[in-house]
């Protein structure tokens, strides 16, 4: 407001969804703005609910995984493996050393076709159109490989408890290294048009800062954690699976704003390809399911699993009271928890930052409001 | 900063605390606490012994024992030492503090717990419905609450008639209904 002029303004409510492109999905963003200021910021979810939670409370253990599969429907892969990962540390099944390498593969997968639609994404909400292109085209042969190894693109419901559903196709791994090989490529084509490019610097360098010490008190974990200077990643801190096997590098942004959050998605990439490239290399002889009895019954107890999420820290709390069904089905979900941070972040800019620093958070709906 | 990985050291918790059960669990440490201790029990697993960050929260609802068990799991960042503290709270009028104040973190996740199971978190600023719609009735993580047809549409923000989504799937029953592995 310019302080010389009388003019009084009034404060609007303005929503933002829940049908609206930024947005992502269905979700709202109940906007109070003085001009073109947020003031403040109400998040409205639970369009998408469905009751996973109840759901998994009349299904058997096996049959919640197609469940986890609708979760975080862009990394399908990594909440198979959180689910499976729990209920395996509560019956105690050894999963084969094949069964591990293959996880790896198909997690890290996810975890780059993920980051693919976060980079595409947030380019075209800032109205890079042609930066849509790459990434999407990039992530297509991703979905490829999977359609490969379990007949599906999106749901894939690929890890079962004890293993994976199926051992690859010999077409698999030349298609997996020629990926590999020409995913550089993709990148450096992508960054020398967007993540170097001035005009994007300028939407969003400085943009919906956080800082280290707000992010943890706000429970953001992943690369949105990363982003504020912190190494924290639970693959390397806490390796599950066999991820202390691989030797990676976590990357780390310092500023916490808009940009820093968009670049460690770059960097991530670049690291789960390093991880692939290495699982591929190691990757043994063998079966891919370990004996496990046909009904799934763990004993009486509790178990919370996290994993490194491609949006977070992806927590799995299950209950069993030793039934072949499970009690109660907990899902941490980091892009809920992540989204609480939005209003912490979007107050003082403008609208337009609202859309970037949407966008940069990554929220996927279905696992917001499973 | 203590290690506080297993039972042992955990003793100076439970002198200060008297009411606080230390029991070991598949994955990790768990914590009995009572509720009118917890939020003096939180601050000082924060601030004293390193877990500084809110992982999770979450219940359980146990109708045999007429309790509602609120579960939170902790971690300590960087270092991810992970602990479980358990609070048992009465059935009929769940209510323990909110730790809002602690971790802004509670905020998004206690408003779940409420909504699901309809746990009251008291200091909480803005406790109300996250994923279920304002006018929905229950709480559907209740074991009572089940996935049959609903009788009375009225309770459930309805007009009272009948619509196809009131028939739950075939197969899906509360109680009994075994499904086969095969």
């Amino acid at each position: 407001m310019n302080p010389n002029t009388s003019l009084v303004t009034e404060e609007i409510t303005l929503n933002m969804g829940p049908q609206h492109p930024s947005t992502h999905g269905v979700y709202r963003a109940v906007l109070t703005l003085d001009g073109e200021k947020v003031v403040g910021v109400e998040n409205v979810i639970g369009y998408l609910h469905r009751g996973i939670e109840k759901l998994a409370e009349d299904r058997t253990y096996t049959q919640f995984i197609p469940y986890t599969d609708r979760l975080d429907y862009l990394a399908a892969m990594l909440n198979n493996l959180g689910y499976v990962q729990a209920v395996e540390k509560l019956m105690g099944i050894e999963v084969p050393e094949r069964a591990e390498y293959l996880r790896i593969i198909m997690a890290e997968l996810s975890r780059i076709a993920s980051h693919y639609v976060m980079l595409a994404s947030m380019a075209l909400d800032l109205s890079g159109w042609t930066a849509w292109f790459i990434p999407f085209r990039d992530r297509e042969r991703i979905l490829d490989l999977f359609e490969m190894v379990c007949g599906s693109r999106l749901t894939l419901s690929y890890m079962r408890i004890g293993g994976v559903a199926a051992d690859v196709p010999p077409e698999f791994v030349p298609a997996l290294k020629s990926f590999l090989a020409e995913l550089p490529r993709g990148l450096e084509e992508f960054n020398g048009l967007i993540t170097n490019n001035e005009i994007f610097k300028a939407r969003c360098q400085g943009v919906g800062r956080i800082d280290l010490e707000t992010a943890l008190a706000y429970g953001i974990t992943g690369p949105n954690l990363r982003a504020c200077g912190l190494p924290f990643d639970l693959r390397k801190v806490k390796p599950y699976g066999i991820y202390d096997r691989f030797d990676f590098e976590v990357p780390i942004r310092h500023n916490g704003d808009t940009y820093d959050r968009f670049v460690i998605r770059v960097l991530e990439i670049e690291q789960s390809a390093r991880i692939i490239e290495q699982a591929l290399r190691d990757l043994p002889e063998g079966p891919v399911m370990a004996k496990v009895p046909r009904v799934i019954k763990p004993p009486q107890g509790e178990v919370y699993h996290q994993i490194e999420g491609a949006k977070g820290i992806l927590g799995f709390y299950v209950v069993s009271d030793g039934s072949p069904k499970p009690y109660r089905v907990h899902i941490h979900s980091p892009s809920f928890v992540n989204l609480g941070a939005f209003p912490v972040m979007a107050k003082g800019g403008t609208i337009q930052d609202a859309v970037a620093i949407l966008a940069s958070i990554d929220i996927v709906l279905g696992e917001v409001d499973r | 900063m203590r290690e506080g990985l297993n039972g042992k050291d955990w003793e100076g918790l439970k002198e200060r605390f008297p009411g606080v059960e230390v029991t070991e669990g598949i994955d990790m440490v768990t914590l009995w606490v009572p509720v009118d201790q917890l939020l003096e029990v939180m601050r000082v697993l924060k601030e004293d012994y390193g877990f500084n960050f809110l992982a999770d929260l979450t219940g359980v609802d146990v109708p045999p024992e007429e309790a509602i068990i609120l579960v939170y799991h902790l971690m300590s960042v960087p270092s991810a030492r992970e602990t479980r503290v358990k609070v048992k709270l009465p059935r009929t009028e769940p209510r323990a503090p909110s730790l809002v104040r602690l971790w802004p973190a509670a905020e998004v996740q206690e408003r779940e717990a409420f909504d699901l199971l309809g746990i009251i978190f008291e200091g909480h600023p803005n406790l109300k419905r996250i994923l279920c719609p304002d006018d929905f009735q229950g709480h559907p993580l209740r074991k009572d609450f089940t996935l049959s047809k609903v009788s009375d549409l009225s309770q459930h923000g309805g007009d009272g008639s009948s619509y196809p989504g009131a028939e739950a799937p075939v197969g899906v029953q509360q109680k009994g209904g075994e499904v086969d592995e095969s």
